[in-house]
């Protein structure tokens, strides 16, 4: 029986970690991790919904079930495949390649930021010259902005000004930009960047740190504190999943995350039924309440790293399922990820329009959903289309393969 | 109930024309039911059952933004609407509603005044409706919280009754406006100061994905406005009759 710590890593960490020059294993190339795949796109989907109003299939989101939510396991997996590719990157080229590499790749992320924000523009102009209704005289205010045009455009330029659901572009471009540091350091001491990483948080929560927003308050997603799931991630994937596999495969961290996720879930009962509100104790309440997803609560931390242990001890990384055409969709997704996520926040951004104009009822609603997610995945299959036969081109010709399409990021 | 073969003939009469017609009328009484959840809480109104149990006086402040009115016809707001059912449920009290419009201040800004207002009007209770300009503003939520509890602290130690009235369902600003982190924000203050939230967004959310609102609706006139401040004011009479324990047939 393979160990947990194969089904991380993958079949050749033991090799790779008998040449031990640098102090960072890598598995090895050309296998996918097609469980990264599935969850991230899992994720994709699941962000998808929750941007949605909520209707039938919110129910299935993992939000309404614990603590943490399609976020955590997003940013995590982009820590972990982002630290795979480019800390291969770093390991074969030197630390000036892989930082030019995901520079490029911030690039994108950026790029793809300001599309969606000229999506959300046209959205807000529309709204604010069709709809005067005196009932909502008040929320009209948020039109001030289109008053200033000038400066609101060169703020969200700046990443301050972010319209509701399009914080986790700026969250994921501020974490890519501190890669080439996080992988440094990991090459140096995994274990003592990994520490960092939590001193950072910790200091996040005793100092307060944040980066502040326009026009008032904060980043949503405070990067202070999210980076300890991208850092998690990237340490993860650079062998510290190995060293852990002594503590996942134990049967004492499974029944403490049972317990917990089981916790969570009775917590999380409480806030969709009001009636059951008196089951929980008041002190409990004080010291709990709020859970804050700004600063990537403790609770919310936990909960992921239940979700993830008890996962990977059940899904093993060789489940012939993973090949089934049934997940193929939601693996394509996964792989293209970047893609496929400003996808899904304009299409969540088209589904509000297409609700509010037909006024649909429960039925349009659970349309909208499904047809977002296929159009979700057949954007997927045609970019993976579209990049296997460019990949085919590229060998005729010679060219060097590059690190997105090992899924970077 | 003063009224009561006349109700029940006015209700057969209303359920026949529903009856009858195939489709609701957009001028026919609304029909806006509430579930019975978010019209009781666990908090209480003490000051509220002893003034109308013991002087037969109900003086009601509503603090809010412009959410609390309609633009050019205010007696249909919800206030006035508040008073009105009021009235007709506890004929024996004298209620009297009054408003200030606090508009475009954020909580912590309304916070600092509320004392001032309170001395003036002497209210038994003050409903507070907040949370909407700070969500435009996006103005940070823990300092949103602070400015609430100060608020609620500040009316708590004056010896008023408290009610907190949290934002608007708006399914057409959903994308622009978050209101998430100010609804859970409010919340905590109420839990944490024993004192009753008006759930105000979950009751607007519920009739509209009952259908009995079309809250998207791009009309220009005040007429939607005026049927949910109706339903609102009716809802929130019987949410503070409920929650002062109050019995409307005692009072009779």
């Amino acid at each position: 029986m393979s160990s947990i710590a194969d089904q991380i890593a993958g079949p050749s960490a033991s090799d790779a970690a008998a040449t031990s020059a640098p102090a960072i294993t890598l598995p090895a190339a050309g296998e996918r991790e097609l469980r990264l795949d599935l969850f991230r796109g899992l994720a994709l989907w699941l962000i998808f919904i929750d941007h949605l109003p909520a209707n039938i299939l919110t129910w299935f989101t993992i939000r309404n079930y614990g603590f943490s939510d399609a976020t955590e396991i997003f940013i995590f997996i982009s820590g972990y495949t982002a630290a795979f590719v480019y800390g291969r990157a770093m390991l074969e080229s030197g630390f000036v390649i892989a930082t030019a590499r995901i520079m490029r790749r911030v690039w994108q992320i950026y790029v793809a930021h300001v599309f969606l924000f000229t999506i959300f523009l046209a959205e807000i102009s529309y709204v604010a010259t069709n709809f005067n209704n005196p009932l909502y005289t008040e929320e009209m205010g948020i039109m001030d902005f289109l008053k200033q045009p000038d400066v609101t455009i060169i703020q969200a330029l700046l990443l301050r000004f972010r319209p509701v659901n399009m914080d986790v572009l700026p969250l994921y471009i501020v974490l890519m930009l501190f890669l080439p540091i996080i992988l440094w350091l990991m090459k140096w001491r995994p274990d003592v960047s990994l520490g960092l990483s939590v001193a950072l948080y910790a200091a996040t929560w005793q100092f307060d740190l944040y980066l502040s927003a326009y026009p008032n308050g904060t980043w949503f997603f405070n990067p202070f504190a999210w980076q300890l799931l991208f850092t998690f991630g990237a340490w993860c994937a650079l062998g510290g999943a190995v060293r852990m596999s002594a503590i996942l495969s134990s049967p004492i961290t499974m029944w403490i995350c049972f317990a917990y996720l089981l916790a969570a879930f009775f917590v999380t009962l409480t806030w969709h039924l009001p009636q059951l509100n008196f089951l929980m104790p008041k002190h409990l309440e004080q010291w709990m309440y709020p859970i804050s997803k700004t600063d990537l609560d403790v609770l919310r931390f936990a909960h992921f790293l239940a979700l993830a242990a008890i996962t990977v001890r059940f899904l093993r990384k060789d489940w012939p399922g993973l090949k089934s055409p049934w997940l193929r969709p939601l693996i394509l997704c996964g792989q293209h990820s970047l893609e496929i996520f400003c996808l899904g926040v304009f299409l969540a951004f088209a589904g509000h329009f297409v609700l509010a104009e037909t006024s649909g009822g429960a039925g349009m609603h659970f349309l909208i959903s499904v047809v977002g997610i296929l159009i979700m995945s057949g954007m997927a299959w045609v970019i993976s289309w579209y990049k296997n036969s460019a990949d085919k081109n590229a060998k005729k010709k010679g060219a060097v393969g590059n690190a997105d399409m090992a899924g970077g990021g | 109930m003063k009224s009561n073969p006349v109700m029940i003939l006015g209700l057969t009469l209303i359920a026949g024309l529903l009856a009858a017609a195939p489709v609701r009328a957009e001028d026919a009484p609304a029909n806006c039911e509430v579930p019975a959840y978010l019209l009781t809480s666990e908090s209480k109104l003490p000051k509220v059952e002893t003034a109308v149990a013991g002087d037969r006086r109900l003086e009601i402040l509503v603090v809010g933004s412009r959410s609390s009115s309609i633009p050019s016809s205010e007696a249909s707001a919800y206030p006035g609407r508040l008073q009105a059912m009021l009235k007709e449920a506890l004929p024996k009290v004298a209620v009297n509603v009054s408003v200030e419009l606090q508009v475009k201040k954020t909580a912590e800004e309304v916070a600092g005044g509320l004392v001032k207002l309170a001395e003036l009007k002497k209210p038994t209770l003050v409903i507070w409706q907040t949370g909407t300009y700070d969500a435009i503003r996006s103005i940070d939520p823990d300092d949103f919280r602070a400015g609430v509890e100060d608020g609620v602290a500040a009316l708590q130690k004056a010896g008023t009754d408290v009610i907190l009235m949290n934002l608007q369902y708006s399914p057409r600003t959903e994308t622009m406006i978050s209101a998430p982190p100010y609804l859970d924000n409010m919340r905590v203050v109420a839990q944490q100061h024993d004192i009753p939230l008006f759930d105000r967004f979950a009751m607007m959310r519920h009739w509209s994905d009952a259908g009995d609102f079309d809250l998207s609706s791009t009309s220009h006139g005040p007429d939607l406005a005026k049927r949910v401040h109706d339903c609102l004011g009716r809802a929130l009479s019987k949410f503070v009759i409920d929650a002062a324990h109050v019995n409307p047939a005692q009072q009779n």
